[in-house]
């Protein structure tokens, strides 16, 4: 088996004096699809800005491709570029369309992004929403323009979090497609957030349940909803769970 | 400028002296124009260059003594103008703290850089006031949304920034409202001298006190005119950078 893309070990994360992240030992494969599912405040999205190189870990080692990112050295900008997330908001720079999915090219100084940035377009869809202001997208719309701005950058890991969470069954469906056909084809490692355990079983090839900063359970997508080994976990895909 | 005074000169009366002297570029008038724009403007690109940054980290960070540099900018942001050309005036003087030495970057009184020196002190809280407002009100999701697409921190400032740029050109056109119509402090610094010192406020006051109505009026108009156009400029580079 090859080595594995990121490798935790005994992470934590704290804001303060409280730990809101604490990971024993976890690893992700290269080209892997993983859900991470569990109620709010669970650490989830600290997890993903540990992920992207955005926040170090407070203790512990982050290991990507071999490089030890840890509270005292953080992760070379090149290392960083190779990651990128989409987030719930589709934040988006108040300029046209084409110069949000331009922007992550332009930071990173390539030219030649004038057809790279229309064949994103054209993979979300939007190819025709170019020249617009990115203001005045539809909430669909502007996370479709988040998403080309990700792929654009052919990003070796795409972390999403909540990426559907705010939108209609179409749109939710168009980037749910997306997202599966980059894992596919250029098989791209891909990590998604979601609060949606339907989302999570149809497109995950392998799952994870956070709890309190803690992952309590993480495996083959079928085993961890027909045979989770965690009473939590159990309570947790029966829809149980009170959060 | 030897123009006849009207003793109750109506606008009217001053708009067309105003024409007048702007049409026959009475030599005098670009002098005065000139050293005001010089003036101010070198005043106002010091303020945006140490303002603006200092804006953007008081907006952005959080460090030990922010809130007593925030209150002092505040203080600052609403400070008697007549108030800081005393205090400039006292330091510059020939025994004042200041004055005693005679190093090169030390500015003389009575000089345009005496002038430029209070007009900064003048515009710089305003400039970086209005700019930590403009920054503090851009989404704080942004920064970490850059940071995710690779930007360095020194992009991801400059995003937010750019985020935040119809409040930026705001922070510049009240800084610079503030010192092209601030006539208190160069005169006391600047002690309005022909040829030397004398800009468009110091000239309607001495024209006025000598009963000039309508000229004092004709250099009112120019000056509105003259900040009317350099705020068009602003706020055309604004419209601009909004279209990519
Ligand atoms: N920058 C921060 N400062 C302080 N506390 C934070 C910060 N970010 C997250 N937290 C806290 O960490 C916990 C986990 O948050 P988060 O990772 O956003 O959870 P999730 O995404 O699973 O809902 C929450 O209790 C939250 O309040
Ligand atoms: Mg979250």
């Amino acid at each position: 088996m090859s080595a594995p893309l990121y490798e935790l070990d005994g992470v934590k994360r704290r804001y303060g004096n409280r730990t809101v992240l604490s990971i024993d030992q976890w690893q992700i494969a290269q080209g892997d699809f993983v859900a991470l599912v569990g109620p709010n405040g669970a650490g989830k999205s600290t997890l993903l800005r540990l992920l992207n190189f955005i926040e170090p870990p407070s203790e512990g080692t982050l290991r990507y491709k071999g490089y030890a990112v840890g509270p005292r050295n953080a992760a070379p900008l090149a290392l960083r570029r190779e990651v990128t997330t989409v987030f719930q908001r589709p934040i988006l720079l108040d300029r046209s369309v084409r110069a949000n999915v331009a922007y992550g090219l332009r930071l990173r100084g390539q030219d030649r992004w004038p057809e790279k940035v229309q064949r994103a377009l054209e993979q979300v869809g939007l190819a025709n929403l170019a020249h617009r202001p990115a203001r005045h997208l539809s909430g669909g719309e502007a996370q479709r323009v988040a998403l080309a701005r990700a792929i654009v950058l052919e990003p070796e890991v795409l972390l999403l979090d909540e990426p559907t969470a705010n939108l209609d069954p179409y749109n939710a469906r168009l980037i749910e497609e997306i997202v599966s056909a980059l894992n596919r084809t250029r098989g791209t490692t891909i990590i998604l957030v979601t609060h949606n355990i339907f989302q999570a079983r149809r497109l995950a090839r392998t799952v994870g349940l956070l709890l309190e900063g803690y992952l309590i359970e993480v495996g083959e997508t079928e085993r961890f909803f027909e045979s989770p080994q965690d009473p939590r976990t159990a309570a947790f895909v029966r829809g149980e769970m009170i959060y | 400028m030897s123009i006849s005074k009207g003793e109750h000169g109506t606008v009217r009366e001053s708009l067309i002296q105003a024409l007048h002297l702007i049409l026959k570029a009475d030599p005098a008038l670009a002098e005065i124009v000139a050293l005001t724009f010089r003036v101010s403007g070198i005043a106002l690109l010091i303020s945006a260059a140490v303002g603006i940054p200092l804006g953007a980290a008081l907006g952005l960070r959080r460090f030990a003594g922010r809130r007593l540099l925030v209150s002092l900018l505040y203080t600052g942001m609403g400070f008697p103008p007549v108030v800081i050309g005393l205090i400039v005036y006292l330091l510059l003087s020939h025994n004042g703290p200041l004055g005693q030495w005679e190093a090169p970057f030390i500015p003389r009184l009575f000089t345009p850089s005496a002038m430029i020196l209070a007009q900064t002190i003048i515009s710089l809280p305003l400039v970086a006031g209005f700019t930590m407002a403009a920054v503090m009100g851009v989404d704080p999701l942004l920064r970490q949304q850059v940071l995710a697409l690779g930007a360095t921190q020194g992009q991801a400032v400059k995003a937010i920034l750019s985020e935040a740029r119809t409040g930026v050109i705001i922070a510049l056109i009240a800084g610079f409202g503030s010192i092209i119509s601030e006539v208190g402090a160069v005169m006391l610094v600047g002690g309005n001298i022909e040829h030397r010192t004398r800009v468009l406020t110091t000239a309607i006051v001495l024209e006025t006190s000598k009963g000039n109505f309508e000229l004092a009026m004709a250099l009112g108009i120019i000056l509105l005119g003259l900040s009317f156009l350099v705020n068009v400029a602003l706020v055309y580079l604004q419209g601009r950078a909004i279209r990519e």
